[in-house]
């Protein structure tokens, strides 16, 4: 019977019309930074991880959450303060070993420990219980009604995998440690790793135990990435047919990726926003020319630089209409934006140099920005601009660009006086915002924080956030905080991101707000 | 043979004069040093001033208004707003710089080893031309970029843009020593057994008064030569060095940073920051190629 079936099926597939299924290229302006799925919370890296790893839950096209390693889950019926996530059942990771709750446990686990970037995301957890082979509690700290939105990114690995190769500890990645988890892979997602070479080249294949099989199109059968810097030849690799899709066309060539017949450009304003960060917490600055003095710990200094950047000329030459100003460190796609934090601050020079003069600098003073060049669209000419505008209220602004795998560690390690920073939001809520960026750098947030600010009062409002269950009340203490980091002007906000993804025609795959392509859903007709 | 003719042969004009290609080339590339030199003067912006960027200028296209702020630039202006001529000015003083004092190193040591190797022979001539042996199974420019890379991770973070330009002359001058001494120590070997240097050493003059003042004036025509052709050479490198962007930094960009930056905008139409740097590139390294050309034709007894 059953092969009877098979044989139907087999006729059947030759006489229909035959299904398109092959390799495809991918490139972009910068590598994954790590394989470690808990490592770096960086968004070309968790791109990649999506291909192999997967999380309980994914955000859908629309930012809604749907099924991924959890079936289903809600609040525990006896206690608020407890999620209960049913899990897949008949999973198996790459290497063949069975996905179970003791699996997850550990994952998240591992997601929290010390080491982690992730850890902001699950601050509000106090524990976790296997309650079942295919059933986890997640317990928080009083009811956390967004929980589910944090766990899109958290990836579950196998925990006897980790186990037996020493891959228990989150690899050090600030400290430049490579570990065995950071240049291998096992998960349980669509695709597994063949080979790797940072910076140059990733092979993955499909996995042919992939629980989704027959659910989706699965029509890429293997990935090889690579990552091209020079915007001019990643852009002419997807004109010649060298690759079939670059996920960061240059800004200045998408009427050129537009025009060509069998390219199609995508694009969706993106989830994520640009800006600069000042060290304003430290006594005294490496990089400036003033001795036993931070300027940027004057707020004045900062708000002269803050209407010194002219946000408009950026868009409109820098990046050629394919940015929105703002004046907010958080999209619009996110909960606790409004239209009046994202007013962008007026450009007036005259004013910037006043309050300089106030502040004491009329003559200005040295110091040096750090930014990275394969990161975000244009990012070292948005550095280049700020250089000019800055010069203008005396700032003489030394421009150190560099890749983002040396960029990232200034941030991590807090050695960096005045840096550029790019922040996508996959909670699509201002509570992510706070903990990574705003709340004093810890054990358990403020990861990204490398401002140096402080404040207890402004932490404990942020920390309060996790267990308020009261929406309104939540978004109030929201539009507080913000009212705070706006009035002390912590970070230069410049725009966000447009996203253009550049493809060949036959590759069926939509933008999304998060750049984050999953080639599984991915067609190729 | 070669040595005698130093003297006589680098000085006659009509010479030049009867080869109209050396004739330009001479006139190019004096009037691109005349340019380098009088950047400051000729050039309508400074353009390591960033406070003088406007940049609603960006992209402005050659001889035409710019429709935000009115400004007209001859060779149009780069990405961020920068005229691109005053650029090039600028950025000719920086390749000539890099270049000439690079061959400046680069025949000094070489011209030092080779005539060492040459003179005293045994084993300071036998390790010393192994080293360039060594030296030559590499291409010039990984050489250069290896040097760059170790002398840019001992520099402390905050003098690395001041000290830049020094690496890149130190990381071309180490690369390209090797032609120097090469010839010089052939040269200085057939010049240490003539009589002149035995009737010196019988007199009593010592070996570095020897190696100074008898044989160096005599092996220095084909010296000029490599020189020359060394200095297109090394422009060339330092051009790469900083197309690959490891060279001189974009507050100090050369002919070859301009490249860099013009290149990214080749499909979008924007040819001007590029098309402008490489053809005055172009004509700085032809010149002194073809210069170089001549003089080694003028100083070969052979085609006299």
């Amino acid at each position: 019977m059953t092969r009877s079936l098979l044989l139907a099926a087999a006729l059947l597939a030759g006489v229909a019309p035959s299904v398109q299924a092959g390799p495809l290229r991918w490139a972009r302006a910068g590598d994954s930074l790590t394989l470690d799925p808990h490592a770096k919370n960086e968004g070309p890296t968790h791109t990649l991880a999506h291909q192999i790893y997967e999380p309980l839950l994914i955000r859908d096209a629309s930012g809604g959450l749907e099924p991924a390693l959890a079936t289903d889950w809600a609040p525990s019926p006896q206690d608020p303060g407890v999620w209960v996530f049913n899990l897949r059942q008949g999973v198996t990771f790459q290497d063949g070993a069975a996905f179970d709750s003791a699996d997850v446990v550990f994952s998240l686990n591992r997601a929290r420990s010390g080491r982690s970037d992730m850890k902001e995301l699950l601050a509000s957890v106090t524990g976790l219980r296997a309650t079942g082979p295919y059933q986890v509690e997640i317990v928080t700290e009083g009811p956390n009604p967004i929980l589910p939105g944090n766990l899109t990114n958290i990836f579950i690995m196998d925990e006897d995998w980790a186990r037996a190769n020493d891959a228990v500890e989150v690899q050090n990645i600030s400290a430049g440690e490579v570990s065995f988890a950071a240049t291998h892979a096992n998960g349980t997602g669509p695709y597994s790793l063949v080979s790797r070479d940072p910076d140059v080249k990733t092979v993955l294949t499909q996995n042919p135990g992939y629980w989704g099989r027959g659910t989706f199109a699965l029509q890429v059968t293997d990935i090889v990435f690579t990552p091209i810097q020079n915007p001019a030849t990643r852009v002419a690799a997807l004109l010649t047919g060298e690759v079939d899709f670059i996920q960061d066309v240059p800004v200045q060539d998408l009427n050129r990726v537009a025009a060509e017949p069998g390219l199609e450009l995508r694009s969706a304003p993106q989830n994520r926003v640009i800006f600069f960060g000042l060290n304003m917490g430290a006594p005294d600055l490496q990089s400036d020319d003033v001795e036993g003095v931070n300027p940027l710990a004057d707020a004045r200094v900062r708000q002269a630089m803050n209407i010194a950047l002219n946000r408009d000329a950026i868009r409109q030459v820098v990046m050629r209409g394919q940015s929105r100003p703002t004046g907010v460190i958080a999209p619009p796609f996110v909960n606790g934006w409004t239209a009046e934090l994202d007013r962008v601050p007026a450009t007036d020079v005259t004013r910037a140099k006043a309050l300089m003069a106030r502040a004491g600098f009329e003559d200005g003073f040295a110091i040096r920005l750090d930014c990275p060049n394969d990161r975000y669209v244009n990012d070292e000419a948005i550095c280049q601009a700020a250089v000019g505008m800055l010069a203008q209220i005396g700032i003489s602004v030394a421009l150190d660009a560099k890749p983002k795998a040396q960029h990232f560690p200034l941030i991590a390690n807090g050695t960096t006086d005045f840096y550029l920073l790019g922040w996508g939001v996959p909670t699509y809520d201002s509570e992510y915002i706070f903990n990574f960026l705003i709340h004093s750098r810890d054990d358990m947030r403020g990861s990204w924080n490398a401002t140096g600010y402080s404040n207890p009062d402004l932490d404990a409002k942020i920390e309060a956030l996790a267990s308020e269950t009261d929406m309104d009340a939540r978004n109030a203490a929201i539009a507080e905080i913000w009212q705070v980091v706006q009035a002390e002007t912590l970070y230069l906000p410049i725009h966000d991101q447009v996203l253009n993804w550049g493809a060949t025609a036959k590759l069926g795959l939509a933008a999304n707000p998060e750049d984050l392509p999953r080639f599984k859903y991915a067609t190729l007709n | 043979m070669m040595g005698r003719a130093a003297d006589g042969a680098i000085g006659r004009g009509q010479s030049l004069a009867r080869t109209p290609r050396a004739l330009l080339s001479l006139g190019v590339l004096a009037g691109l040093v005349l340019a380098a030199i009088g950047a400051p003067l000729l050039a309508p912006h400074d353009p390591f001033d960033p406070a003088t960027l406007d940049l609603m200028n960006g992209f402005t296209a050659p001889m035409t208004h710019n429709p935000y702020t009115g400004d007209l630039f001859w060779l149009g202006a780069d990405d961020q707003g920068r005229d691109v001529f005053s650029a090039i000015l600028f950025g000719l003083r920086i390749s000539l710089f890099v270049g000439m004092s690079a061959v400046a190193l680069a025949a000094m040591l070489g011209v030092s080893l080779g005539l060492l190797a040459g003179y005293l022979g045994g084993w300071v001539d036998g390790l010393t031309m192994r080293a360039a042996d060594v030296q030559l199974t590499f291409p010039a420019i990984l050489v250069a970029m290896l040097i760059f890379g170790v002398a840019k991770g001992i520099t402390p973070v905050a003098y690395r843009d001041e000290m830049a330009i020094w690496v890149l002359i130190l990381a071309i001058g180490l690369s390209d020593w090797v032609p120097f001494a090469r010839v010089v120590r052939g040269a200085a070997m057939v010049e240490a057994s003539r009589d002149y240097v035995l009737a010196a050493r019988l007199s009593g003059r010592s070996g570095p008064a020897i190696m100074l003042r008898h044989i160096l004036p005599n092996v220095l025509s084909p010296v000029l030569v490599i020189a020359t052709i060394g200095l297109a050479q090394a422009i060339v490198t330092e051009a790469t060095l900083s197309f690959l962007g490891i060279g001189a930094p974009p507050t100090q960009p050369s002919l070859g940073t301009l490249i860099r930056t013009g290149q990214s905008y080749l499909f979008s139409g924007e040819w001007w920051i590029l098309a402008f740097p490489a053809a005055t590139l172009l004509a700085l390294a032809l010149a002194v190629n073809l210069l170089g050309d001549w003089l080694r034709d003028r100083l070969n007894p052979v085609l006299q």
